[in-house]
């Protein structure tokens, strides 16, 4: 695909998160978000904030820190309609900080994001300004994800526990021993008592661990595709495919969303009726919090972890799963997931078996040739 | 400004309804009598302040329709005055800013993204003190008291009104309701208090902005309803008064006085209302065609569709409920060139400058008289010379009108389509998509009389789990509470019916639980 050849990674991003960055950044986390996540609005807007009070935020690499260094990976968990109204108090990743210190018996050297997609994308950036830490130029996903354990530390077996959780009046509660689901059944359990959001890090680890075990320069990855929307003069679709290497799968209408609530999680079916060049087809999208298989007239041609993405045709920008309705032009990209997702192990944790559907898992680029590959850095995880 | 309960003369007959609209070109008046029957309709161009306008209008159709103005017993108006005032900047409170939250919602301030010249205007100081709600109706912390006092009482006559937001304010309004009393207390009874839980839905940060607009349009609002009481008067008008709100529905003075900041967008609701009422046809998709633009809307149960969307008014991101509708720069006046229309018009100019009044410039106007779509339009036919153009610039807008009732259909299935505005001459006569166009008498006067038929309104909202009570006694509950405040505006008792309901799952709860919001609707009680 020519437009791969835009696709050497360079560092020529700053190595300070500057407010005015900050709108870009959110923008690049919503494509990655894959429709779910959380709205990246109001974290952008604490981000902002925190920044016009602390100053810009350093964004440092694996390199930079020394390797003993701890990455403390972190994030909110809990329902959005929550997020929405008990705003945080922007103390929360301190909070975190002095628990996992304490655990640790050593400082935290940088934050990370344990999750790019959405909203908490954002947040680390947050907590760093008002920390004076800086933000490890990677994440646990590459992507977004609905629980705890859908992580890349998971696959490279680094320990959950202990996982810290905390709200905005600081509370603060330890988790020792549990592993996989149990970390998101404990976290969410106690999510819920704090009134329906929580702040978290699990997954601790040094940043030699750090290196194989996450997906390295998302953040920079997420920057650059909020850019090429900024910034595209006519055709930002069409940027952001040529940045991330997606298959296009549909330009259309959606014509149909059905929706119903199953196991705490919203689950969904949307039909996409082609316009355009793809008049007469149909795409068929499977949604639970992200969007997770895609089928054009019946035949697969994307299924989770590769990144299913809605983008309105117009604006480029990325449409949550929340905000689908009938009518709305849509282009369907998929971008192949990062390198991890794909071992064994990986496909266990959040292949299509994952979430319930009796699809063997195909990689995007051999179901649409001509589809690039993971457009962020070469992973050290999963290499 | 009185509402009904001092009108004199308990033999005289009061069977009539005057309608106002105030739009961006033109004031709109209409009378309707008991049955919604119109008795007359007039237009005057709009004022710069306004309120000559209205008068201007009033006068013109009490005299075109020889209207008996004793037997008028309900005025409805619906104006741009508080959107105006927001816009510009002009006439606007300054107010305190108390939200109820702390150590939540620290991480973002009060008017963070407000422009900066507004801010400069509206703002009289912000605090956020401990307290506020949680998702399930507990305290998140105990309501700190002390700190609303403090925060306001060297406030005390320099600002003219408080706006207090509490986080989940509507889950439980207690916080903001103890916080209210606080600044009467500090303040005086005399002070305008604007409070989040009375203006709607989730989203603390955009229901807190439309708190404290409503805060600064406060003074605004009782100068609309002084004015137009006054200019009432003056004309021997003794009638209630009825302000047209956001979602189609109307609101008394008494509740307009407290609530401007809902008459934003109460113009393409009352297009929607007017369409409807017309036609009547309670679903359809809504075509109003003007000089300049063509908005698309679509009525829903009789009901204009709101937009999912956050709205921005002034530089401000709201929650205002806003009818759904898609503008496109297409219009009677819209100029015509080689493969290209508008987005300019000639606007008014238009009987002076388009072909078909002698003037030079190939307008949608010309093309439609050209097509043969219109006719006794002007004074001229076009010249044949600018036929291949004018056929290219029609087909340009068939296209562009067909694209936008597509985006805003709401199932796959052929629709209705009414044509309302001056300029809905120009729209073709089938359409892809499209079952049937209808083009009902009087088109040109639809959102003053969308704004006289109105029923008046009440909502309610609610976060429940259904573990605690079923769902449909939960609906049943929050239903009963948004038909109580329809009948506190004026609604009759025995006809409030519930007109929408809305239900947004809640994800990652362990028990199943929905935000729900009602609306409930029901005619005026007629004197």
């Amino acid at each position: 695909m020519l437009g791969r050849c835009w696709l050497v990674y360079h560092p020529a991003v700053p190595r300070t998160i500057r407010v005015d960055e900050l709108p870009d950044i959110a923008r690049g986390c919503s494509v990655l978000g894959a429709g779910g996540g959380g709205e990246a609005y109001t974290a952008t807007l604490m981000a902002i904030q925190a920044i016009a009070d602390h100053g810009p935020v350093q964004l440092v690499e694996y390199d930079d820190l020394p390797d003993d260094g701890i990455v403390m990976s972190c994030g909110f968990l809990g329902a959005p309609t929550v997020t929405i109204e008990k705003l945080s108090s922007g103390d929360e990743g301190a909070y975190l900080r002095e628990e996992v210190e304490r655990l640790r018996g050593a400082p935290v050297a940088a934050l990370m994001c344990a999750e790019i997609g959405g909203s908490n994308g954002m947040v680390p950036i947050t907590w760093a300004a008002k920390l004076g830490l800086p933000v490890l130029d990677a994440d646990g996903m590459g992507r977004a994800f609905p629980e705890v354990q859908q992580v890349t530390m998971h696959l490279a077996g680094i320990p959950a526990a202990p996982a810290v959780v905390v709200d905005e009046r600081g509370h603060r509660a330890v988790i020792h021993q549990a592993e996989g689901e149990w970390a998101e059944r404990l976290e969410r359990a106690i999510a819920i008592a704090c009134g329906g959001i929580a702040a978290s890090a699990e997954y601790t680890m040094t940043v030699a661990q750090a290196r194989g075990a996450t997906v390295p320069g998302t953040m920079t990855l997420a920057a650059e595709i909020g850019r090429s929307i900024s910034g595209a003069e006519t055709d930002p679709v069409g940027a952001v495919i040529a940045l991330t290497g997606a298959a296009r799968l549909l330009d259309g209408k959606v014509a149909d969303i059905e929706r119903r609530f199953e196991g705490g999680f919203i689950r969904g079916t949307a039909t996409i009726e082609g316009t355009r060049g793809d008049s007469g087809k149909t795409l068929g999208i499977e949604i639970q919090n992200e969007f997770l298989v895609a089928k054009v007239d019946g035949h697969v041609r994307a299924t989770a972890p590769d990144i299913i993405t809605l983008l309105d045709e117009q604006t480029g920008e990325a449409i949550h799963t929340e905000r689908l309705k009938y009518g709305q032009r849509v282009v369907v990209i998929a971008i192949p997931c990062p390198p991890i997702w794909r071992t064994p192990i990986g496909l266990q944790t959040a292949g299509p078996a994952a979430f319930g559907f009796d699809l063997p898992y195909v990689p995007v680029e051999q179901l649409n040739p001509g589809t690039g590959a993971w457009p962020g850095k070469d992973a050290g995880a999963g290499a | 400004m009185s509402s009904g309960s001092s009108r004199s003369g308990a033999h005289r007959r009061l069977d009539l309804r005057l309608g106002l609209d105030v739009g961006g070109t033109n004031t709109d008046a209409v009378v309707l009598d008991r049955t919604d029957g119109l008795i007359a309709k007039a237009k005057a161009p709009t004022s710069a302040d306004v309120s000559s306008g209205i008068e201007a209008a009033v006068d013109a159709v009490l005299a075109a329709g020889d209207v008996d103005r004793t037997r008028i017993s309900h005025v409805m108006l619906g104006t741009t005055h508080a959107t105006n005032a927001v816009l510009e900047r002009r006439a606007l409170h300054r107010v305190a800013i108390v939200r109820i939250g702390a150590p939540a919602t620290l991480s973002v301030r009060p008017l963070l993204t407000w422009p900066e010249d507004l801010k400069a205007v509206v703002s009289g100081g912000e605090a956020i003190v401990r307290g506020g709600i949680e998702l399930d109706g507990r305290e998140i912390v105990p309501f700190d008291g002390d700190a609303v006092r403090g925060f306001l009482a060297p406030l005390a006559g320099r600002v003219d009104a408080v706006a207090i937001t509490s986080v989940f304010a509507p889950v439980s309004p207690r916080h903001e309701l103890a916080a209210a009393d606080i600044a009467r207390e500090v303040m005086g009874d005399g002070v305008h208090l604007s409070l989040s839980h009375e203006l709607g839905s989730l989203g603390i940060l955009e229901r807190e902005n439309s708190t404290i607009l409503n805060g600064a349009l406060l003074g605004v609002a009782r100068d609309v309803a002084g004015t137009l009481a006054t200019a009432l008067g003056r004309r021997g008008i003794d009638a209630a008064l009825y302000f047209a709100q956001n979602d189609g529905t109307l609101m008394a003075l008494e509740h307009a006085v407290r609530f401007p900041v809902l008459t934003i967008g109460s113009g393409p609701a009352n297009s929607l209302r007017g369409a409807a009422y017309l036609t009547g046809r309670a679903d359809g998709i809504v075509v109003d065609i003007g000089g300049t633009s063509t908005d698309i809307g679509v009525l829903v149960g009789g009901f204009p569709r709101e937009s999912s969307q956050a709205v921005e008014i002034g530089g401000v991101r709201t929650n205002f409920r806003m009818p759904d509708i898609i503008s496109i720069a297409i219009g009677g006046g819209t100029i015509v060139r080689p493969g290209a229309i508008g987005p300019d018009s000639v606007a008014w100019r238009i009987s002076r400058e388009a072909l078909a009044f002698g003037g030079d410039t190939p307008t949608l106007t010309d093309a439609a008289l050209l097509a043969g779509r219109a006719s006794s339009i002007g004074s001229v036919m076009p010249d044949p010379a600018h036929a291949e153009l004018l056929a290219g610039g029609l087909a340009l807008a068939d296209l562009a009108v067909a694209d936008a009732i597509d985006r805003v259909k709401t199932s796959r299935s052929a629709v209705s389509v009414i044509a309302v505005g001056g300029g809905s001459i120009l729209l073709a006569d089938s359409i892809p998509g499209v079952s049937e166009i209808l083009r009902p008498a009087h088109h040109d006067v639809a959102n003053a009389i969308g704004a006289a038929i109105a029923k008046v309104s009440g909502s309610a909202e609610e976060v429940v789990t259904f573990a605690a009570r079923g769902h449909a006694e939960a609906v049943g509950a929050i239903a009963a509470r948004a038909g109580a405040v329809a009948v506190a505006a004026g609604a009759d008792p025995e006809r409030v019916e519930v007109v929408d309901v809305e239900e947004t799952p809640l994800t990652y709860l362990m028990e199943p639980g929905a935000r729900i919001r009602v609306k409930a609707a029901g005619p005026l009680i007629m004197g």
